[in-house]
């Protein structure tokens, strides 16, 4: 087979397994704490300075960056797959990976950004 | 080998036997669109893949709060009080529950095929996932700390 013609999929089923573990492992002690025990007062919210604190530190940056990047492709992955299987939407299936691939990418280009201006 | 039959009344006799072209169609068995809804299995398929609206979504929201962490103090505020917004913690505690089906079952799997193939004989999926467990757990733990300032 040429490499013309090979095919993209192991890159985007590779990212979805990867983050499929990142957002098993990271993202219910985000939603726990950030989503519903500060708002519910359950816990002690640290505040903005602590936060912040927190986020200039190169690793929470790395951290923060691995973690997003994946779970936006894993993201996108899967709900390209849920639409086209589940809501019988296999006809459009080219505009749907351009969305769905897309919005990856310009999340990982936020993610970069964002994480590059933290003050 | 042209097998000759003689003319029958008056038709003409054809070098070579006519064929149709026939092409067979595939057998398609007509799906409801809400067949999801059939049986539990489905079901619970659906619900699995749906977490990814959801992954997408905290992603999403954990940007927003990055943007507000730069943007100052203010802007967080604003963040804050968008998190106390009651339909933003109805939409987190329903990510919570999708993403936690969405941990589980991929605990359960990966080293379901994994440990298989190294093994080549089934293992019980409580002992094969249980280091996936224990990692998250682990995980949180230390996310959580570092969250709450403890460290």
């Amino acid at each position: 087979m040429s490499s013309a013609k090979r095919s993209n999929e192991p890159i985007v089923w590779f990212l979805f397994g990867v983050g499929g573990f990142f957002a098993a492992y990271f993202l219910p002690i985000h939603i726990i704490l950030y989503g519903l025990a500060f708002p519910l007062g359950l816990a002690h919210d640290p505040g903005y300075d602590t936060t912040l604190a927190l986020l200039r530190h190169p690793l929470t940056r790395i951290y923060l960056f691995v973690l997003l990047t994946f779970c936006f492709f894993h993201a996108a992955h899967r709900i390209r797959l849920t639409l086209s299987d589940i809501l019988n939407m296999r006809h459009l299936n080219t505009i749907l990976a351009f969305a769905c691939y897309g919005g990856a990418i310009v999340g990982t280009i936020c993610t970069i950004r964002l994480l590059a201006v933290v003050p | 080998m042209v097998q000759v039959v003689p003319a029958a009344e008056g038709k003409e006799l054809t070098a070579m036997p006519q064929y149709t072209t026939y092409q067979p169609k595939p057998y398609r068995p007509r799906m409801s669109a809400y067949w999801y809804l059939d049986q539990w299995h489905y079901l619970r398929y659906a619900m699995r893949e749906s977490s990814s609206f959801f992954v997408a979504y905290f992603s999403v929201i954990t940007l927003i709060q990055i943007a507000a962490l730069n943007a100052g103090p203010t802007r967080y505020a604003h963040f804050q009080a968008l998190m106390h917004c009651p339909v933003i913690i109805v939409l987190n505690a329903l990510a919570l529950g999708f993403i936690l089906l969405h941990a589980v079952t991929w605990f359960l799997l990966v080293p379901r095929v994994a440990l298989r193939q190294i093994l080549g004989r089934p293992t019980p999926d409580i002992i094969a996932s249980a280091p996936n467990f224990m990692v998250w757990i682990g995980a949180s733990v230390i996310v959580a700390l570092f969250i709450l300032g403890v460290f």
